[in-house]
């Protein structure tokens, strides 16, 4: 099936994705990038447990159930981020988080 | 080389530059659009790993959800044509040593670890395997994380809705925004 790929590949693919989205959160300042750059840092963890699963226990289902129990957890996240970010943005007339630091109502 | 070997180093390059140009993209609507083709080659990437029904998950709910969601904030809180200026040349810089640093870590620890695969023959997974196991309650069950969930993706869908939604006619005064 996946003959000639170690595991190895996925891996560190996996890490690049992931150290890129750190990259993104440590230096963007708008609000939406940086939920863009958790996504990145999610979706690289689900790949990890993927590539756990299908090569080293492949007669289990853990890591698939565990990739769409965080699927879902990246969903509500996301839904619920983006709900607070555009109250933000109503109140404050920015979603930049250096502008954005009271919370006073 | 055979045909697999290439579709993954294909998709593993679309998956890194992607990555890089998400995160370092002055453009905000851009960057969403390299996050969609980020996520579409992950769920090739899924499919090449033989778990199918995952990898409808992430094109449905990631590629076609998440994403229009966070587009459609971007539409509605900056301009289209906006980019950001750039931040300070030292925080870009010390930021991109901790994240390469770290990657470098990371790989070496992995090309330096000796992983060994069980010997167990691998398991087809269907959907109705898939079905059985989110509902059973044996050993091999998953409901307890399945009600979880569930519960979590209510309270989110509630919460979004209070958050998001307009403050009504208040009895007192109506909300001021912007007061400074």
């Amino acid at each position: 099936m996946n003959s000639g790929i170690p595991l190895q590949y996925f891996l560190i693919l996996a890490t690049i994705m992931f150290f890129a989205g750190i990259y993104g959160f440590l230096t963007r300042r708008n609000l939406i990038t940086i939920l863009m750059s958790v996504e990145l840092i999610l979706n690289s963890v689900n790949i990890n447990f993927l590539a756990f699963n299908r090569y080293l226990y492949p007669h289990k289902l853990e890591g698939m159930f565990f990739s769409i129990f965080v699927i879902a957890v990246a969903a509500s996240e996301a839904a619920v981020a983006i709900a607070i970010i555009i109250n933000i943005y109503r109140r404050f007339t920015t979603i930049n988080v250096e502008d954005v630091n009271e919370m006073k109502f | 080389m055979t045909a697999n070997q290439l579709m993954f180093i294909l998709f593993a390059l679309m998956i890194i530059v992607f990555s890089i140009l998400t995160v370092t993209s002055h453009k905000i609507l851009r960057a969403a659009v390299y996050l969609l083709f980020v996520l579409v080659s992950t769920s090739a990437l899924y499919f090449m790993l033989n778990y199918q029904f995952l990898a409808a998950i992430q094109l449905t709910l990631y590629a076609g959800g998440i994403v229009v969601l966070i587009i459609f904030s971007i539409l509605l809180t900056s301009h289209i044509s906006q980019s950001f200026e750039s931040l300070g040349w030292k925080k870009n810089i010390f930021s991109a040593i901790a994240a390469i640093a770290g990657a470098i870590l990371s790989i070496v620890t992995i090309l330096d670890y000796k992983f060994s695969a069980t010997a167990e023959a691998a398991k087809e997974v269907d959907m109705r395997l898939i079905g059985k196991s989110l509902l059973s309650m044996n050993y091999d069950g998953y409901v307890l994380p399945f009600e979880v969930i569930s519960i979590l993706l209510l309270a989110a869908m509630v919460s979004a809705i209070v958050i998001a939604k307009k403050a009504g006619p208040s009895k007192t005064k109506s909300p001021t925004y912007n007061q400074k």
